[in-house]
């Protein structure tokens, strides 16, 4: 039994089934990820005034990817057009780079995301709020980035532990001077090595989707984004590689495919040309 | 025409390999095996969802009292936290985080593992490619994972009941904080494994809907232009939009009470948030809110994934059994166009009490009031397309005809619910139980049974037993309203839908203004009537296996004598459906044309160039 319009268009539409069955997923992962900006917006409005994070991100980091995407996005069409040309080996170069940018991607949102589980804000006894960069921490709390270490009042939650009250941390960061300054740090501020004491810890805890948020939209929308980007990756790379004897049985149900995983890698190119703006600059 | 006689009989068409049982049955990619799978295993979940019910209606009845039959096994399996003792210490009592969790999973259970699943999964798999003259689905593996998605997320539901602490109980529309603060202390507990099977309901549905709207599109048979597709069809077409757009949303809500639930975000958590009298250690600064809107945004088009293939399925039979064209095909298709537009703009009418303002309220009373036109059009139609005919009263059509002044009822006691000041008294009562039951139970489930009795000869090749059918059908009719209309009654006098003691702690008492001996009373009858309800089932449970090798054979594979290409192939359909290539020539309810031999045209009949006697050639 064969399916009709598997390949080619049918006439009315003018479409092939897959391109017609692409584009409706596309539209209901457009509601996806539409739901979750609305989400964003409300959260953002609901923030107390002056309490969003601004510049908590590395803007020269994200311009890298929004580039490296951008880059791989002209790539997906340059393979498609050298397949609609014949020259295979072409497309096997530029989807090669395509897949190269993936990996790039994901490699620096990797970057990002450890920089977020290594960075700690600590309320000291006294009322001052210590933030940086776990450098050392010499003590027996296990304060290395895992799910969720928070501590309060020298007692960690979650794990039922209690801390000793010995050892010290070292962070490299500043004394912002309330929580607004925290907030909206000054582009560039200085950096220092800042020695703190265990026992006057009041309250510490990374910049984990826990935080706040900010930080909780933000893996979430990222998180769900590199899920895209993982899925993306895999179709293009199977299409690519062990399914590439297709090609020379039904060049034309190849090409499709190729065009239909490239409709999708599109699409997650621009939630991120969405993402870069929101998250970043905004 | 005279149908081709080749029922039950026919061979696998030429140049099929013979499947083994595996790849037949169990992985199949034919939409018809699918479509049977669908219903079998939502059939059963159905059955299950009830049971859940049967035994809250005891509580309910009997607050306090031990469940007979069941409640020692109950005791047994599900441990002591759930099931206690009376003050006489016999086992067997319900605890309120049963009650809960049964509450919760029947709501989950009825929506999205039985009802969506029967509606859509297995008389749009079994039925939609028939109607269009389509070999099979435009995709027919992404068919079979679909399948298995939804088999997936009803598993990870079933299995939450014997986890520690028991699934969801926090409602079938999981509003957080609550659902993120119950069985805090448990992980993963049974609102996460909830969460979970959601999502793997959502995706069994998007990429269903996918499959269905891709199909319609492209695999209509030649001349099957869109005015010409059978209502049902429509129907279809509209609810896979309505999956593939509200779904999602619902998508991210469940990812971000994921977050909640495992990571500690406060998505849904506000600032300050106190649970028995401890501050919880959260960031806060989230919504509760924000979960209502993602869920109704998803909920209320939900309810019209629930309704328009019921409404396609009776409009099939109305016309197949009136012998008439169906009144107003044209405007019933704009209706339910109409209908899924505006069913994504009349979410928030879930949320008046929530204090939205009364700007909001406004906007969305008058959405709401608009939709009810499409639906009343729907309806209009097809009880003017009763009018005068010489109709056929089999099961079928006795099904149908039952769901029309049910589903009117229903339709129109939400009036009531859309209005805002109104609903400020009715919102959360067993009002609304009554209401949305009205729409549901006696309203799809009905249309639903109307389908099985009326496509069981195409699947089987034999009818079902048409006196247990009709028995099945009085009694059910009964029944479903002896179980939801004094709820009218008992919501109107202000009983809470979520009291675990039937609203006894509410009792008006000496100078206590509460409710009624009457109302708490109503009670006991309507348990008694749901009891009565399942016991109704039995006829049909019976007659459904009875008859797969034991009913009355079809004589021609089109024994309803009907229009629409589904009758138009061999029975049951082989792999691929049609013998030969198909092309329709007219609209698909061409019954009693002047002038014809018989009183139904096939669509796929080609048009008779030989004129009336009044000079006028035959329509086509």
């Amino acid at each position: 039994m064969e399916i009709p319009y598997a390949v080619k268009p049918r006439p009315d539409t003018g479409l092939y089934n897959a391109k017609v069955g692409i584009w409706l997923f596309l539209a209901s992962e457009v509601m996806l990820f539409g739901a979750l900006f609305c989400s964003y917006i409300l959260l953002r409005v609901n923030a107390p005034e002056g309490l969003w994070p601004h510049h908590w991100l590395n803007i020269w980091l994200g311009m890298t990817n929004t580039i490296v995407l951008i880059f791989s996005s002209v790539t997906v069409v340059l393979a498609w057009a050298s397949l609609k040309m014949g020259q295979f080996n072409r497309y096997k170069l530029y989807q090669g780079i395509t897949l190269l940018c993936a990996l790039t991607f994901l490699a620096i949102k990797s970057v990002e995301y450890r920089d977020k589980f290594i960075h700690y804000k600590v309320v000291l006894s006294d009322g001052r709020i210590a933030d940086g960069h776990l450098q050392k921490a010499e003590t027996t709390l296990p304060v290395s980035w895992r799910l969720q270490p928070v501590i309060v009042d020298g007692h960690l939650q979650g794990g039922g532990q209690t801390a000793t009250n010995t050892g010290r941390l070292v962070l490299e960061g500043w004394w912002p001077n309330d929580e607004a300054a925290l907030m909206n740090p000054p582009l560039g501020h200085e950096t220092q090595r800042i020695e703190i004491p265990v026992k006057q810890i009041k309250f510490m805890e990374n910049y984990g989707p826990w935080h706040n948020t900010y930080t909780a939209i933000y893996f979430t929308l990222t998180g769900l984004h590199a899920l895209h980007v993982v899925a993306g990756a895999i179709v293009i790379f199977a299409i690519w590689g062990p399914l590439a004897k297709v090609w020379e049985r039904d060049p034309e149900r190849y090409i499709n495919r190729v065009e239909v995983s490239g409709l999708f890698w599109h699409f997650v190119d621009l939630v991120w040309i969405f993402l870069f703006p929101v998250l970043y600059l905004l | 025409m005279e149908s081709t006689i080749q029922a039950a009989t026919h061979a696998p068409a030429a140049g099929h390999e013979e499947l083994g049982f595996w790849r037949k049955y169990i992985f199949s990619t034919d939409h018809k095996v699918i479509g049977i799978q669908y219903g079998v295993t939502g059939l059963m979940f159905l059955f299950f969802g009830f049971c859940l019910m049967t035994i809250m209606r005891w509580q309910l009845a009997y607050p306090g009292h031990p469940v007979p039959i069941v409640g020692h096994l109950l005791y047994r399996v599900l441990g002591e936290d759930m099931v206690g003792k009376d003050a006489a210490g016999n086992v067997g009592v319900m605890m309120p985080d049963l009650y809960n969790s049964f509450g919760a999973m029947h709501g989950t259970i009825m929506v999205f593992l039985a009802i969506v699943p029967l509606a859509f999964g297995a008389f749009g798999n079994f039925v939609t490619p028939l109607q269009i003259g389509a070999p099979d689905m435009t995709f027919p593996r992404v068919n079979m994972v679909s399948y298995q998605f939804y088999f997936l997320g009803g598993v990870l539901m079933l299995a939450s009941f014997f986890i520690p602490g028991g699934a969801a109980k926090s409602g079938w529309t999981s509003y957080s904080p609550l659902a993120t603060v119950a069985d805090m202390g448990q992980h993963p507990n049974g609102q996460t494994f909830w969460i979970i099977g959601m999502v793997c309901l959502i995706s069994s549905s998007l990429l269903g809907a996918v499959n269905f709207i891709t199909t319609i599109i492209q695999l209509r048979a030649k001349g099957l232009t869109w005015m010409r597709l059978p209502f049902f069809v429509w129907a279809q077409f509209v609810t896979g939009f309505l999956l593939l757009l509200a779904f999602p949303p619902l998508e991210a809500a469940a990812v971000l009470q994921l977050m909640d639930n495992l990571l500690h975000t406060s998505f849904f958590l506000p600032t300050g948030l106190v649970v028995s009298g401890q501050h919880l250690h959260i960031s806060g600064g989230g919504s509760p809110l924000l979960w209502q809107h993602l869920f109704w945004f998803l909920g209320h088009p939900e309810v019209y994934v629930l309704i328009l293939p019921g409404m396609g399925i009776v409009t099939e039979i109305i016309a197949c059994n009136t012998r008439k064209p169906i009144w107003g095909y044209r405007s019933m298709v704009y209706s339910v166009l109409t209908i899924g537009f505006l069913s994504f703009i009349v979410w928030a009418h879930h949320m008046y009490l929530t204090g939205m303002g009364t700007r909001v309220a406004t906007f969305f009373q008058t959405t709401t009031m608009m939709i009810s036109i499409p639906s009343v059009i729907i309806l209009t139609a097809l009880f003017i397309s009763l009018w005068g005919a010489s109709m056929r009263f089999n099961t079928p059509m006795l099904f149908a005809l039952g769901f029309l002044p049910m589903f009117g009822i229903g339709g129109l006691t939400g009036l009531p619910l859309g209005f805002n000041a109104s609903d400020i008294h009715l919102h959360d009562t067993y009002y609304v139980i009554a209401h949305f039951h009205y729409v549901v139970a006696p309203g799809t489930i009905f249309a639903l049974f109307a389908g099985i009795y009326y496509w069981y000869p195409k699947i089987t090749g034999r009818f079902m037993n048409e006196f247990w059918g009709r028995v099945h059908f009085a009694l059910s009719f009964m029944c479903m309203n002896l179980v939801f209309m004094p709820m009218f009654v008992q919501g109107m006098a202000g009983m809470s839908r979520r009291l675990y003691d039937g609203g006894a702690t509410y009792a008006a008492q000496d100078g206590i203004v509460g409710l009624s001996k009457y109302v708490l009373g109503l009670n006991v009858p309507i348990s008694h009537a749901v009891w009565a309800l399942g016991l109704s089932q039995i006829p049909f449970v019976i007659n459904f296996f009875w008859s797969i090798n034991r009913g009355k054979k079809i004589a021609s594979d089109n024994p309803w004598q009907a229009t629409t290409l589904e009758w138009q192939t061999p029975t049951p359909p082989p792999h691929g459906n049609f013998e030969g290539p198909v092309e329709v020539f007219r609209g698909p309810y061409e019954y009693s044309v002047p002038g014809h031999a018989t009183d139904f045209i096939p669509q796929n009949e080609p048009p008779t160039p030989s004129p009336v006697p009044n000079g006028n050639p035959v329509r086509s």
